[in-house]
């Protein structure tokens, strides 16, 4: 549940249900945990998936530690990240990943492969998430490919010139 | 650990520097063995698919650094697989640079003109070819559209794409299933091959040591295919002579390690890394002004939101590559695509009001995914990157089983770089925001540092030993016949892409490699061919006297 508060604060999407609580439910669509985050850094690829019942305890720690800074009282129900209203989970997230922060590698890299489950299905294989209607390809639009499974676009140009050269090309279309 | 071998020429690393190596020396007659760290793929396993374990994460690699990462091959091949093939050759100034040590800090006898020949040749080998405005992608036109409406000039650049073949798919980084990117493994590789070179995947140098005759052992260990982590055996290799091509990301830290062995290397070596001064901006284009004030559109009624399409960097504005102007304001900008899974996380909501790279605003910005334009700056740095002492392995504590590592690189932008930086930025702007184009906002420095798809200069060619690693020949200083021919031996940011440049400086170096190789008793001569079209059937004569 910290693991996926976690990524929907690197990728915010809406609510799997009513009563979701690892989801903050600020954003419209799927967001990382829909796209697959937890999925892809649980993989063997990812390295991490040992590492991240310790790497979600630290973060636990790191929210009870902000909540009493900033007087929050946290339900005791649900880890400590998850209790956080979304703009302090937010807050805390910065703070983490903040130049000077001496964890900042560990939490960098857990937003990057929350990133990349959302905007590029990398714990699947991409037709297979297109077919799905994976929410993160969705959300930015990718394209699909052909009927045979490949990318190709006949289409791709405008077709003219649309500027003039700078004065000083070579012959060999690089600069002097 | 098994008995150790023997060669006469032992390269490591088969990008531009190993491969063009490989290829001559064993043109030429000698035994030639090439150790690569990454797989061997060809067309058929080039995978158009993002899941991680597929070419696209098996075929480079991610280095994270205090300050910088860097983005590079991994794979036979090296950089030319992942590469955008995009093919300029450096302006004539940039050989003039003086840089942070306030001398010019090229050798003296390495010009535009004097390089100009062995561009030739790469540009032949390839080849490099020019590119027409009908060959432009959308976002290409759209960059030199918006240019010309600001007043600017802009070029389609050389590239070593054959446009006949390519599909337009912009899946360049997990390597051309259509063969239509002229990589090393249709040209020099199978080159090399075809005179008798013998190219091992999956083996990843550690270190030197010296033989008392002269020559080198090279120390080994090979490496499981799918996790890189892992490490099976180790062994050895003897060599009269040792090229050293691993790239600016690795090629020092090799040196470094094998300081033990070899004794100290020259001061130059692991110092003055460049990351050619690269930067990125990514512009969301308002696509009814794309329309209105480009007169830009294309199928569909669409006007622009083609960011998929393409096929890399294609367009480039060189109005302030300009002489003139003093060092540290000259850069170039070239719309570039970088595919979903690193290309978005850096990039930054203009205006946000929480952070920036990552939340509600940021998924907000996603939406407008085929609208970006990303353009690409690649200026003067001052060369301050530096590596600290090496890991275990390789040159990075791999973190994921492929693609990510942690290295040792240390990289703090002066007040120089910064400024170059700055006044791109401030171009970009002024361009893509003229008349509502777009916002415009550069990928923030703050997640991973500053960001390079270019590593140079770790271990670069000059006159001065103070400030460079190797002679004006390539032979590293103090440790005779070892040679350095990647970008690494590139003395400095280059404001174009390297790519042409560092194979033109490796094609330079070869007369002199085998001259030194047959003082070492190979029985090698340089023939001067270069690697047929038809897949490495060294038929050609060359047509200049570069001997």
């Amino acid at each position: 549940m910290t693991l996926e508060a976690y990524a929907d604060t690197i990728v915010p999407g809406e609510r799997r249900t009513p009563d979701d609580r690892a989801i903050a439910g600020v954003s419209v669509g799927g967001g990382a945990v829909a796209s697959g985050a937890v999925e892809l850094l649980e993989l063997p690829g990812s390295g991490l998936g040992e590492m991240l019942e310790g790497f979600m305890a630290m973060l636990n720690g790191h929210a009870e530690e902000y909540a009493a800074e900033q007087s929050l009282t946290l339900d005791e129900s649900v880890p400590a990240f998850v209790a956080l209203p979304f703009p302090d989970r937010t807050a805390l997230v910065v703070r983490l990943t903040a130049q000077d922060h001496p964890e900042k590698g560990v939490w960098i890299g857990l937003a990057m492969f929350s990133n990349m489950a959302f905007d590029s299905a990398a714990h699947m294989p991409t037709l297979d998430a297109l077919a799905a209607g994976h929410p993160g390809l969705l959300t930015i639009g990718y394209l699909k490919p052909e009927p045979d499974g490949v990318w190709r676009f006949p289409r791709f140009s405008y077709g003219r010139a649309l500027s003039q050269l700078h004065p000083h090309t070579t012959a060999t279309g690089s600069p002097a | 650990m098994t008995s150790t071998e023997q060669t006469d020429v032992l390269v490591i690393g088969s990008g531009f520097g190993g491969a063009i190596a490989a290829y001559h020396l064993a043109a030429g007659g000698a035994k030639v063995v090439v150790l690569e760290r990454g797989p061997w793929l060809t067309a058929d396993e080039f995978d158009q698919d993002f899941e991680i374990g597929k070419s696209f994460t098996r075929i480079f690699d991610f280095t994270l650094g205090e300050g910088m990462s860097l983005l590079s091959g991994n794979c036979v091949g090296g950089g030319s697989v992942v590469y955008f093939a995009t093919m300029p050759r450096a302006p004539k100034f940039v050989f003039e640079r003086q840089g942070s040590i306030g001398r010019r800090m090229w050798p003296a006898s390495v010009t535009r003109e004097s390089l100009d020949p062995w561009y030739d040749r790469v540009s032949e080998a390839l080849p490099v070819t020019m590119t027409s405005w009908d060959e432009v992608p959308y976002a290409g036109g759209l960059w030199a559209a918006a240019c010309n409406h600001a007043g600017r000039t802009a070029n389609p650049v050389p590239s070593a794409v054959d446009v006949s073949m390519c599909t337009n798919c912009n899946w360049m980084m997990a390597g051309c299933k259509f063969d239509a990117k002229r990589s090393l493994l249709l040209n020099y590789l199978p080159g090399a091959i075809s005179h008798g070179a013998e190219i091992r995947p999956l083996h990843e140098v550690q270190y030197l040591s010296r033989n008392d005759d002269g020559g080198y052992r090279v120390h080994y260990s090979t490496v499981d295919e799918v996790d890189y982590r892992v490490h099976h055996t180790s062994g050895t290799i003897d060599a009269k002579i040792v090229i050293l091509a691993a790239g600016a990301g690795a090629t020092p830290v090799i040196l470094q390690r094998s300081e033990e062995t070899l004794g100290a290397m020259p001061h130059a070596v692991g110092r003055y890394f460049s990351g050619n001064g690269e930067r990125l901006n990514t512009a969301v284009m308002n696509e009814d002004r794309v329309r209105d004030v480009l007169g830009l559109s294309r199928e569909n009624g669409l006007a622009y939101a083609a960011n998929q399409i393409g096929r890399g960097p294609v367009v480039a504005t060189w109005d302030h590559l300009d002489a003139n102007l003093p060092e540290y304001e000259r850069f170039s900008l070239e719309q570039l695509y970088f595919p979903p899974g690193l290309g978005t996380i850096l990039a930054q909501v203009p205006d946000a009001e929480g952070p920036s790279w990552f939340g509600v605003e940021k998924k907000e910005l996603m939406r407008q995914w085929p609208s970006w334009l990303t353009i690409f700056t690649m200026s003067e740095d001052d060369n301050e990157g530096v590596f600290g002492p090496p890991p275990p392995t390789g040159n990075a504590n791999r973190i994921s089983q492929q693609m990510l590592g942690q290295g040792a690189l240390t990289y703090r932008p002066t007040k120089n770089t910064r400024r170059g930086w700055d006044l791109s930025d401030a171009e970009v702007r002024e361009i893509l925001e003229k008349d509502g184009l777009s916002r415009v906002m550069p990928w923030t420095n703050d997640v991973v540092g500053a960001y390079t798809v270019h590593p140079l200069s770790s271990c670069r060619i000059g006159d001065d030993p103070e400030t460079s690693a190797l002679d004006e020949r390539h032979e590293l200083r103090n440790h005779p016949g070892i040679f350095v021919t990647d970008g690494s031996a590139v003395p400095g940011a280059l404001t174009v892409n390297p790519a042409l440049t560092i194979a033109a400086l490796a094609e330079r170096a070869m007369p002199g490699i085998v001259r030194a190789a047959r003082e070492r008793g190979v029985a090698v001569t340089y023939v001067g061919s270069l690697p047929g079209a038809d897949a490495g059937q060294a038929t050609r004569t060359p047509s200049l006297d570069l001997v």
